[in-house]
């Protein structure tokens, strides 16, 4: 008796094996409504890890983007105070590398707002330097000062600093995502076993009876797992397809950076779901499986 | 068929059945007889592994009952065929796929054997009852149908705790008539009946051997009968 040979003869199914045990209206209904209610749960749960997921994704990716220095100053002290910057940062600690641009870089930067004529030379535009930081970043306010006693022209713009918590925060979602669907699972198998085991227990004049008559425990369990299985299957596919229904109607924004209107799934993420039932009926074959080769070795 | 060495069996810490020593040869007929609460049920139930014994062995078909698994102890009541005291049915199911159940639950149903059972329901006179429910059936239909599942699988031995148990004379000697038909085609017969008539008027019909169970010991009964 192999678990593999046991799935082959539940998809087979048995109409005869499947009347022996008697249907129990209250216990079917019930385990169907919560496979259901549990499943669409778990879409909204993935839904939410998704979405924090894509959101943590898309904030440190800005955080990789390097800082900008921008100094402002007359032309004769621009290039001293270039090199002052330059220096500084060579002493910072988290700054990886630092570069200022060049002429035709910072033309081609200005280009779509002004035109491929634009006279860089003539006009007393900023220099840029550009920063990238190690992982551990640098300390910001430090720099600034720094910078302030030895470039008085230059300022900092970090803006996508702030965001570093907000990805912590993001990350943390994602995980409590996960979690939630591992204990979504968890109890949906804690709740079939309630419920096999009570259809057991219903059944044990049944389950005699079958024992008497020369069946193996394999055969007595296969009726009530392929019940049982069956229920959070079809209960868990229709909870998944109202969860993403409902996910589907959330009013959306263009704007995907916000939290609320991006809770969903993007593309080929929608066919995460899917799992939904197919591990919610893994999840009551086992439990189903277990409980009732329990309980028939408990018994005569 | 069914050995016994020195086997004994009790429910609590007092034994109900000591010293049981003997043997069951493929194609006799025996009576198991005695007094309510004796231990006939009991005996029958070593007989078919439902109780195992608590001392000595008890050997069926062959193997040593205490050797058994569970799988193993299924597909021996495949081939002991059992008359149940109080029946044990399953009352959901109509009378018919009761005495199919043993074919049902053994993998063994196929389309063919429908004919086969008709004809075993025609046997013992069941024909008109078939799609009753068991809580629909008279004592002595019970009593029938529970004898048809005994013998469905065509098993080598036949086990049956008071099968005259409530239904009258001339239903009695019916029954008595199926069983020891059967005999004739070979299986080994144990009827459990403290009906001294029932075994009087097998005496005439087949080599019988009585069986009395009294203070847990089992003896050979001698000519009282
Ligand atoms: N499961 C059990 N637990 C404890 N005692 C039991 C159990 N089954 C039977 N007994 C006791 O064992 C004794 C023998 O019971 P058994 O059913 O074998 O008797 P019997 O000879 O078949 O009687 P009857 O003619 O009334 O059917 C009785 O005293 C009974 O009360
Ligand atoms: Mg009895």
């Amino acid at each position: 008796m192999t678990a593999l040979g046991d799935i082959l003869a539940l998809l087979e199914g048995d109409a005869q094996a499947d009347r022996v045990v008697p249907r129990t209206g209250q216990a079917a209904r019930l385990s169907l409504a919560t496979s259901a209610a549990m499943a669409f749960l778990a879409v909204f749960a993935m839904a939410l890890s998704m979405a924090s997921g894509r959101l943590a994704d898309r904030w440190s990716d800005a955080l990789a983007r390097s800082s900008t220095i921008r100094i402002s100053a007359p032309a004769a002290e621009l290039e001293a105070q270039t090199w002052a910057v330059l220096t500084v940062l060579e002493q910072t600690p988290g700054v990886e590398s630092a570069r200022a641009l060049t002429d035709e870089e910072q033309q081609a930067l200005l280009e779509p707002w002004f035109g491929p004529e634009l006279p860089v030379d003539d006009l007393p535009i900023p220099r840029l330097i550009e920063v990238s930081e190690t992982a551990e970043g640098y300390d910001g306010d430090g720099l600034r000062q720094r910078l302030a006693a030895e470039a008085p022209g230059a300022v900092l713009d970090d803006h996508t600093r702030w965001r570093r918590p907000l990805v912590e925060a993001a990350g943390r979602l994602r995980l409590l995502g996960w979690v939630s669907l591992v204990l979504i699972l968890g109890a949906t198998g804690a709740m079939v076993t309630l419920a096999a085991q009570s259809a057991l227990a219903a059944n044990e004049q049944v389950i005699r009876v079958t024992r008497l008559v020369g069946a193996r425990d394999s055969y007595i369990a296969r009726a009530f797992v392929r019940r049982f299985t069956l229920r959070a299957l079809t209960g868990a596919s229709a909870g998944t397809a109202l969860g993403m229904v409902a996910v589907l109607l959330l009013p959306g924004a263009g704007d995907s950076d916000s939290f609320l209107t991006g809770l969903g799934f993007a593309g080929s993420q929608w066919l995460w779901p899917l799992v939904i039932p197919v591990l919610a009926a893994i999840t009551a074959f086992i439990a189903t499986r277990v409980a009732a080769l329990r309980t028939l070795r408990g018994l005569q | 068929m069914i050995v016994m060495e020195e086997a004994a069996y009790g429910y609590g810490t007092e034994p109900l059945l000591a010293d049981l020593s003997l043997q069951l040869q493929p194609g006799s007929f025996h009576f198991l007889t005695g007094p309510s609460g004796a231990g006939k049920t009991t005996f029958l139930k070593l007989c078919y592994a439902e109780l195992l014994p608590t001392a000595g062995r008890i050997q069926l078909l062959g193997v040593d009952a205490a050797a058994l698994d569970r799988d193993g102890v299924a597909d021996l009541r495949r081939r002991i065929g059992v008359v149940h005291q109080d029946c044990q049915f399953l009352d959901h199911l109509p009378t018919s796929e009761n005495i199919a159940l043993p074919l049902t639950v053994s993998g063994r149903a196929t389309p063919d054997q429908a004919a086969n059972l008709s004809e075993l329901v025609s046997w013992v006179g069941l024909k008109s009852r078939a799609h009753a429910l068991p809580p629909e059936l008279s004592g002595g239909e019970r009593q029938r149908a529970a004898l048809a599942r005994a013998i469905i699988m065509d098993p080598d031995v036949i086990l049956a705790d008071e099968p005259t148990g409530n239904v009258d004379w001339d239903m009695s000697l019916r029954l008595l008539q199926l069983l020891v038909e059967l005999n004739r085609m070979g299986k080994t017969v144990v009827i459990a009946t403290h009906d001294l008539a029932l075994i009087r008027a097998a005496k005439s019909q087949v080599q019988a051997r009585v069986l009395r169970i009294q203070g847990g010991h089992v003896t050979v009964a001698g000519a009282d009968l």
